[in-house]
């Protein structure tokens, strides 16, 4: 209804009524996805409009340009470097279709990682262009609030500034979090805002954390040839599909990526040689072991960069527990005419898409006289192991809680993809789940697929579930043969019947 | 005659008796029984007192101490006919209601209730669907009455899901109207079918018939289609024959069991088009890090070695899980002689008989040749290149069709020398605009296009593995002739149906004579009703692929006319093409929306890696009635092909 944003009134009025008193019509902190998308936006609805972004170097003294962690430090770079790691493994297959290589092939870190870092340059550039062809103003200064319309930039050189906008967006995204209490952690670790940006390789890898960063990078890194370590205190892929996980674990102990469940690390020390010693605990067994490894990655979690932001000047509310921004359904924050979205919110999927989205629904809203809020249900999303694993809606153990297993079925189908028979690769783990309300006509809850390309299997998958798609439905699609993903449009077999799930012919 | 009604109760209903038909019941079925037998226990009849209203009356099965003559498990010949504890019928006033025990929903409901009516059918030697006061129906009675056959009748006026039971028979057999005739299993139709059926002989043949077949269904190709039918009818318990016998190639290539798929068709094309994106992701690679510096050879041979291993795997697959679902196997040609025989002729030449119930025709296509002097003596087609001893070398693909360009492009792909004649446009029947984007992207990547020229002469220069030959051409525009020499020429123009040498003639099964495609109804039977066929003969029906279906959804576009829709369309540039340094501006994705719906999603086209990956998704989202605004609001999966759809448009 008309008074359900009461706040928005006196926004408004007050932006009417200072009009040309502002600097801004707009101001974005963080240049991110999420960022830039919303200034974008702004600016082709004709609105004036500024983007203020500043990369605090890592502790390791890494930095990057524009584009936010997803260009620079994240799922472009990291997409690169999987897809290099997958290549090394259609070299191997080569020779089995014709390919006379001569095996096995070495792989050059310091040639991928410059290619890479190229790459992500060329998007760092672009995103500037961009800007400026929609006359978008950025700073290249670190941001703080001095009132809630204005803040406060300093310049690499020190050297401050003013800005004051009518609406403010916060969307300054996260960053690695480093371990507090072990020893070592910071002086010797490194994270994922290093690790595509080493010049040289990483050698003997330790990657501590279960999170998708973690597999995802131990994977590339087997992939490459490198020996890695993953080490796992509790569950592997919280809030996942945990037999999804299990599998993806499964598959990469399958390929050479070594494990160390249930252990702790304590603390990591420099040997003379220079090597790192990583001393940890076997939890359930209490004892104490170490390793010795060139690096060690933390991918435990990432925390919220709202630290330097001064968000109390400008009364902006942040969760006490994670510090990150709370909003509404809007995007709104605890100050009307301040809005956040991407990494930096509260209970929000960490994702690219979903950050730029809601961005531009945000300005929409804003400018556009849109009332389209963001709906955050059944993102799908692609976890980039090796084998890779796409997924959109619940879980199973999500979908039995909130309907009960009796109101739950699955289908499911352990499958082989026609590229690796002759190339002779194993396909235990190949293996794709559609889980479904019992109910007919059987409405599709959840799709978990386990195999090559799962981000793009996934993806039509998400809109069909988007429209409602129910079991029925999904079953009356055509296959496209011979494709993985028309392994989804053949769910025959119901966890439920107890039947074996393995597809074995046409 | 009887009436299969479905209720408990007294009331004269028309039976006709015929001598000939008590002589014939007693040889098939158990004793009748002279008073009204309790119910099958597969049925459960309530009956209820009509308009007045009062309690309804239910009658639970019988108990299985005195089980009913005409229960399932009694017969001792599954062919037994009638329903006899049935044949009770309503009074009039008295409604039958052919329910199911409470099942939970009404689609379970409608399952059962389907379930119950094949059941009634199959144990019916002839069962009429009708109702009382349709004049069509009574002419329909009246003729088995006079031929002295025995009739089980459902007047679906008279029972109270009658219109419920009329809907799913249209499910069935796609005639929505009565009288609804069924001999022998066999849907023959409505009363002029009927009436044709009598006068053609095919009646009376099909209700002689009721002595034993050799088999319930003969399946006549071992293709993707006639494997899966034969299977699944073997698992609803049926007797079940497939009859595949490969003709060899005029080059003297043969297979095993699957068909063209797994033999000729989408199986290894795709794994030698897996075979070339290596040889392109070797290239990749050395961008990537990896690092080998000798010239990459690709190895015809192997491959080939390769790939025809794993098809004799397949081959052995579809031979196993035959005999696991006890499906007789011949490898033997089959043939129609008459009706429900058919004749199997094996590789040395020895007929068999068989006969059956009902078939199925699942023969597909072969390659077309052109009709020139030198085409079948020296040119290949799809049915020898996955199987070729030699690299082909040199190569000329005659064709624009999907297997033309697929084949160029992995031949082209292993670093051959391809050309491709055309004579006029690429990919009939695509989305035009994607088509020759496909051209363009193959003509980048060194596939030469000859357009608007037919081959007209064949000639060998010289014998060998592979030899030389002499292609002879001419302009399809002007007199201009041009003269080419290949190791290899690949005919791709086209696939003719195996239809015309099947002996269809002899059982009456009409075929398009053009185009040799058997023209079926919704429920793919052909003017023969004991007689299905499926697959890439069935005439107007798309030969496999999805994206075939997806032309179909362009006709909707043709019929509505281009101002009623929206495109959206974008370029994009994959990330791993990025650091690989492949070219920007080639990998194109495009949606058509219906504007008079909604902007309804009615095409979806993509040209990149991995795309028949990200179409499927896309296909079941617009089953699903995917419309613009829907396809904006899903979030993308970053980065990948697929979100190009997400987030471009």
């Amino acid at each position: 209804g008309p008074l359900r944003w009461p706040t928005d009134i006196p926004s408004h009025l007050s932006s009417l009524l200072s009009a040309g008193q502002r600097d801004y019509d707009l101001l974005v902190i963080g240049g991110g996805s999420g960022g830039l998308a919303c200034a974008k936006e702004a600016a082709q609805l004709g609105r004036k409009v500024a983007v203020v972004d500043y990369v605090e170097p890592s502790p390791r003294g890494t930095r990057w340009g524009l584009g936010g962690t997803c260009v620079n430090v994240g799922c472009i770079p990291k997409k690169l470097m999987h897809q290099a790691a997958l290549l090394g493994g259609l070299i191997r297959d080569a020779p089995h279709y014709g390919w006379e290589v001569a095996q096995p092939v070495p792989h050059d870190w310091r040639k991928m990682a410059e290619a890479v870092q190229n790459h992500v340059k060329s998007l760092n550039w672009g995103h500037r262009v961009q800007l400026q062809d929609r006359k978008v103003k950025y700073f290249n200064i670190k941001a703080s609030f001095v009132d809630e319309h204005t803040v406060c930039g300093v310049a690499k050189g020190g050297k401050e500034i003013l800005l004051s906008a009518d609406h403010i967006i916060i969307a300054t995204g996260g960053r690695p979090r480093y371990p507090t209490h072990i020893e070592g952690a910071l002086e010797y670790g490194i994270t994922s805002d290093d690790i595509f940006w080493l010049k040289e390789s990483p050698g003997k890898t330790l990657v501590v954390g279960a999170s998708y960063v973690a597999l995802e990078c131990a994977g590339f890194l087997t992939g490459i040839g490198l020996d890695a370590t993953v080490m796992i205190r509790s569950i592997p892929l919280r809030g996942f599909d945990q037999q999804m996980s299990s599998m993806v674990i499964e598959h990469m102990a399958s390929h050479g990526t070594q494990f160390l469940r249930g252990c702790a690390p304590s603390r990591v020390r420099r040997l003379p040689d220079g090597h790192l010693q990583v001393t940890w605990e076997d939890r359930t067994t209490g004892k104490e072991d170490t390793g010795t490894f060139d690096t060690v990655l933390w991918a435990i979690g990432r925390v919220p960069d709202t630290r330097s932001l001064n968000l109390e000047k400008a009364g902006v509310d942040t969760s006490p527990d994670t510090q990150k921004i709370l909003v509404d359904s809007r995007e709104g924050t605890s100050v009307p005419h301040i809005y956040a979205i991407g990494d930096v919110v509260e209970g929000r999927p960490e994702l690219t898409p979903t950050a730029i989205m809601a961005g531009r629904l945000l300005v929409q809203r804003l400018f556009g006289g849109s009332s389209d809020l963001m709906d955050y249900d059944n993102v799908p999303t692609t976890v980039f192991t090796p084998l890779e694993y796409g997924c959109v809606g619940l879980s199973e153990e999500e979908a039995v809680a909130r309907h009960g297993q009796e109101h739950v079925e699955v289908y499911h189908a352990h499958y082989k993809p026609l590229e690796f028979t002759v190339a002779g690769r194993d396909a235990s783990q190949c293996y794709v789940k559609m889980v479904c309300l019992r109910e007919p006509p059987q409405l599709v809850l959840g799709l978990h697929f386990l195999g090559p390309n799962a981000g793009e299997v996934t993806q039509g998958f998400a809109l069909g579930i988007k429209c409602g798609a129910s079991y029925a439905q999904v079953m009356r699609t055509v296959g496209i043969h011979p494709t993985c993903s028309e392994e989804v449009v053949k769910l025959r077999i119901s966890k439920r019947s107890g039947l074996d799930p393995t597809v074995t012919g046409c | 005659m009887r009436r299969a009604v479905l209720g408990v109760g007294r009331a004269a209903a028309w039976r006709i008796r015929a001598g000939a038909e008590s002589g014939q019941q007693r040889q098939r079925s158990p004793p009748l029984s002279p008073v009204p037998a309790p119910p099958p226990p597969a049925f459960r009849f309530v009956s209820r007192p009509g308009p007045a209203g009062s309690e309804s009356e239910t009658v639970e099965q019988s108990p299985p101490q005195s089980p009913g003559p005409g229960k399932a498990g009694d017969a001792p010949n599954r062919r037994s006919g009638h329903v006899r504890g049935a044949r009770v019928l309503s009074p009039p006033g008295r409604r039958a209601h052919l329910s199911s025990p409470g099942p939970s929903s009404s689609s379970e409901a409608r399952e059962e209730l389907r379930r119950r009516l094949r059941e009634l059918i199959e144990r019916s030697r002839v069962m009429i669907f009708s109702k009382s006061y349709c004049p069509h129906s009574t002419r329909v009675k009246e003729l088995f009455s006079s031929l002295g056959v025995e009739c089980n009748v459902l007047e679906l006026d008279q029972v109270d899901d009658g219109a419920k039971i009329q809907e799913v028979l249209s499910e069935i057999t796609n005639q929505k109207t009565v009288p609804n005739v069924f001999v022998n299993k066999v849907h023959v139709g409505g009363c002029d079918q009927t009436f044709q059926a009598y006068q053609s002989g095919l009646l009376q043949k099909l209700l002689e018939e009721e002595s034993a077949y050799d088999y319930d269904l003969i399946i006549v190709g071992g293709g993707s289609g006639g494997l899966s039918c034969a299977k699944e009818a073997a698992i609803l318990g049926k007797k079940v024959m497939v009859l595949d016998f490969v003709v060899p190639s005029p080059q003297g290539t043969s297979w095993g069991l699957g068909g063209t798929c797994v033999n000729v068709g989408c199986i290894p094309k795709k794994l030698m088009h897996q075979a070339a994106l290596l040889g392109q992701a070797l290239c990749d690679s050395r961008k990537f890090g990896w690092e080998y510096d000798q010239q990459v050879k690709h190895n015809w041979e192997t491959m080939t070695k390769a790939i025809q291993n794993h098809i004799s795997s397949l081959n052995w697959g579809y031979r196993l899980s035959l005999r696991e679902k006890a499906v007789a196997y011949v490898n033997s040609y089959g043939e129609f002689v008459e009706h429900h025989k058919i004749k199997a002729t094996n590789k040395k030449g020895q007929e068999t008989y068989y006969t059956a119930a009902q078939f199925v025709i699942a023969t597909g296509e072969r390659p077309r040749y052109l009709g020139i002097q030198g085409d079948k003596e020296y040119c290949i087609t799809s049915d020898d290149l996955f199987s070729l001893p030699y690299c082909p070398g040199k190569t000329l693909v005659v064709g624009a069709s999907y297997v033309a360009l697929e084949c160029a492009g992995f031949l082209a792909g292993f670093g051959l020398d391809v050309t491709v004649m055309v004579r006029s446009i690429l990919l009939r029947g695509f989305d035009q605009e994607m088509a020759e984007k496909v051209g363009s992207y193959m003509e980048q990547h060194g596939v030469k296009f000859l357009r608007k020229f037919i081959p007209v002469m064949i000639q060998q220069l010289e014998k060998g593995s592979p030899g030389k030959l002499k292609v002879l051409a001419k302009s399809t525009e002007g007199t201009e002739t041009i003269e080419g020499v290949y190791n290899t020429v690949l005919l791709a123009i086209g696939r003719d149906s195996c239809t015309r040498k099947i002996g269809l003639e002899k059982i009456g099964v009409k075929i398009n004579e053009k185009s040799g495609k058997i023209p079926v109804n919704d429920v793919e039977q052909t003017s023969v009703p004991y007689v299905y066929a499926v697959g890439d003969i069935l005439e107007g029906r798309p030969e496999l692929t999805p994206v075939a279906i997806q032309s179909g959804k362009l006709l909707a576009r043709r019929l509505f006319g281009a101002s009623l829709e929206k495109i959206y369309h974008t370029l994009f540039w994959p990330l791993e093409w990025t650091v690989a340094g492949r070219e920007n501006n080639t990998c194109y994705a495009k949606i058509i929306c219906n504007k008079l719906d909604h902007d309804r999603v009615i095409g979806f086209h993509i040209l990149g890696p991995n795309a028949g990956e990200v179409t499927q998704g896309f296909a079941a989202a617009m089953k699903c009635g995917l419309t613009k605004q829907l396809l904006d609001d899903t979030i993308g999966i970053h980065p990948t092909c697929g979100e190009v759809g997400n987030r471009r448009f």
